[in-house]
């Protein structure tokens, strides 16, 4: 993991740090151990102190050119290299390399006698040889406590070991003072007032039988450092501490939207999906459809060519694939092209913490840009739900720091339907429920938004459908007697076609009278103007008639007039 | 016979001789000459004079000059004498004032 600028400032301003080159241990302290002085790293039996500490050498070595000394007091060099190799370090390679100086201080009670007055000089001159020799500017002395069964005299022993923490300071080199943890102390003898600048405490816990192995900075001169307990891993490659606990609310969010891989879902979030690098809580009864929803979201990502990180906790891979074929999605080719991990565990196998550590861990070595875990409640089987709550915030943290999209769904009971059992809901981004709503006889499935943090969302309830060829959202009929779904939609949207139908009848009929009506006007209309025409005509004629008889008459007063002879009018107009 | 065995036999037979003969093979380590080396030196002569005159042989290291045979010998305490020789190994820490104590060490006295 990058280290912030943030992170890069502070650590200039504080003390120096010396890179442990342990993944995750110098996230959490800014850098690393405080150079030039020692550090205590205390704990029980088996809790990893010496494989802490020789990584911190070897990584020293390899990683960052500082050839290192490892003084054991308990296990022989040859015994040491042995019990590394696994992890692959080669010490024998790196001694011949002059990178390492390796002394196995032996003692044996039963040989020593004193007999007055000494100084531990002896130890100081192999340390300090062992130094020259390669030039070392990183030490281990594992345990120093051992000194404590071999010297009776304790104080000459405390004084003896006051001046060896000076005077590795004095040769300014960084170093790692293992010790045994002790009843109400850190160390069994106390140590940890010799050394003053930091003191981690490591530690091997057993909590419902699943063991976990955790770290603590109890103490950390002049540098910031969470107080928090980490957890870490020992596995092949070594030691692997994880900072989440220590990420803030500092990250950069995206603006870049990915679909859920269901277009009406995508719809109802605004039309283009979640946010990238956001966390989607998917809540749901038993039954609900949950995964189905998780591995359509898992089939999108692997679409568009990103790596997915499938996280189950109640099925097999061999499982999943087979119940995502039963509604027409195919996984397998995803898993075979390298682009879907299904990594299938029971919560039961190991404690939370290493959980994180191992989802962590498998986040680092895969690289994911979606990660889906189904489901987070099953996880409250091996912790409360404090923890796991806890866990989950540093996951969503994790997560979004390294601009990665998760998701996780959720078991509920059908009566707390708007809570999770951990209380994490406030963590995430977007909040979907999935309901099985039972009426009619029937289960069916509805969906809804219940939050979508920076987007318009629909606020519709929409029935959840599951299919042989997929998922599909489809509005849910919302009536007097509440929403309906299943048969009942089906049985609604049927009647409410044959009203359509009805209605579109009756206004056929309904034109079809009109259009009659018209032409009946029409008819009449036409009537009514051939009765007017006529009377027109009639009107006509009895005109004609009256000026011809007009004209008659006058004639017939000329012609008589004629006979009378009578004064032309038009003589007489004349004179 | 290879290396490690001669060598294995060689030091047995010379336990034996040592035994027999009651010759001391001893090493003193000291850091450099302060006053705690002198000390011990001092009083080493002392017993050795007193004790085993004629039939012992006494080195003195100093460990700032031999680190490399102080780390063999795992001398962690100093001053450190070694008894070598007759076995068994003994290791006696500090500046050898108690001289009951070594002698009874170096099975010059009985317990």
């Amino acid at each position: 993991m990058a280290e912030t600028d943030g992170q890069r400032e502070l650590s200039h301003r504080q003390l120096a740090k010396c890179p442990t080159g342990i993944t995750g241990l110098d996230e959490i302290t800014g850098g690393g151990l405080p150079r030039g002085r020692p550090t205590l790293v205390c704990g029980g039996a088996g809790c990893g102190k010496t494989l802490l500490s020789m990584e911190f050498v070897v990584r020293g070595a390899v990683n960052y050119g500082e050839p290192g000394v490892f003084m054991s007091f308990e296990e022989t060099a040859e015994e040491l290299a042995k019990n590394v190799a696994s992890l692959g370090f080669d010490l024998a390679d790196l001694e011949k390399q002059k990178l390492l100086a390796m002394d196995f201080v032996y003692i044996e009670r039963r040989e020593i006698q004193e007999t007055g007055e000494y100084d531990l000089e002896g130890l100081f001159v192999r340390l300090g040889h062992a130094i020259d020799s390669v030039g070392a500017k990183r030490v281990v002395l594992d345990t120093v406590e051992a000194l404590f069964a071999g010297f009776p005299n304790e104080m000459i022993l405390r004084a003896e070991l006051r001046r060896l923490f000076r005077w590795l300071k004095d040769k300014g080199v960084t170093a790692i003072i293992t010790g045994e943890r002790g009843e109400g102390t850190l160390t069994r003898h106390g140590i940890e007032e010799y050394v003053s600048d930091a003191v981690i405490v490591l530690d091997h816990r057993v909590v419902g039988q699943s063991a976990t192995r955790r770290m603590r900075f109890v103490k950390y001169r002049g540098s910031l450092h969470g107080s928090d307990e980490y957890p870490f891993l020992i596995d092949e490659t070594g030691f692997s501490v994880l900072p989440v606990t220590s990420l803030g609310l500092d990250y950069a969010v995206s603006m870049e939207r990915i679909t859920s891989g269901i277009p009406r879902l995508d719809h109802m979030l605004g039309g283009q999906g979640y946010f990238r690098a956001s966390s989607v809580l998917l809540s749901g009864t038993a039954g609900s459809g949950k995964s189905s929803l998780a591995a359509y979201f898992a089939d999108a990502a692997c679409r568009r060519g990103e790596r997915c990180l499938y996280l189950a906790f109640e099925e097999s891979q061999d499982q999943i694939i087979r119940n995502m074929r039963s509604i027409g999605l195919d996984l397998a080719p995803w898993v075979d092209k390298g682009l879907l991990k299904l990594h299938a565990t029971r919560p039961t196998l190991y404690g939370l913490e290493m959980h994180l550590a191992m989802i962590h861990k498998l986040t680092n070595d895969f690289q994911p840009r979606t990660v889906i875990m189904d489901p987070i409640s099953n996880l409250s089987i091996v912790a409360s739900n404090e923890e796991v709550k806890s866990i989950l915030i540093r996951l969503v943290d994790f997560f979004k720091n390294r601009k990665i999209t998760s998701f996780y769904t959720n078991l509920t009971h059908p009566d707390q339907l708007e809570e999770t059992s951990t209380g994490v809901s406030s963590l995430m981004d977007v909040w979907l429920l999935v309901v099985n709503v039972e009426s009619n006889g029937e289960r069916n499935r509805v969906f809804h938004i219940l939050k979508s943090r920076g987007m318009a969302h629909s606020n519709q309830l929409r029935e959840f459908l599951i299919t042989d060829s997929g998922i599909d959202l489809v509005d849910a009929y919302i009536g007097p007697g509440g929403v309906l779904t299943g048969s009942a939609r089906l049985q609604q949207e049927a009647q409410e076609k044959a009203a359509a139908l009805a209605a579109q009848e009756e206004l056929e009929h309904r034109r079809h009278v009109l259009d009659r009506k018209r032409q009946i006007m029409g008819a009449q209309v036409a009537a009514l103007q051939a009765e007017i025409s006529a009377e027109e005509e009639e009107l006509q004629a009895l005109q004609d008639q009256s000026k011809l008889q007009h004209k008659v008459a006058a004639e017939e007063r000329e012609q008589l007039a004629a006979a009378r002879n009578a004064d032309s009018p038009e003589v007489k107009e004349g004179e | 016979m290879d290396e490690p065995k001669m060598k294995e036999l060689e030091e047995l037979e010379d336990a034996m001789k040592a035994r027999e003969t009651g010759h001391y093979v001893l090493r003193l380590y000291v850091a450099g000459l302060n006053r705690l080396s002198l000390r011990a030196i001092e009083n080493l002569k002392k017993i050795c004079e007193e004790n085993l005159q004629g039939r012992y042989e006494l080195e003195v290291i100093d460990i700032y000059q031999q680190p490399v045979l102080a780390q063999g010998d795992q001398i962690i305490a100093a001053p450190t004498l070694i008894k070598q020789l007759p076995p068994p190994l003994r290791r006696f820490i500090g500046d050898l004032s108690q001289t009951e104590k070594i002698l009874v060490g170096l099975d010059l006295r009985p317990k």
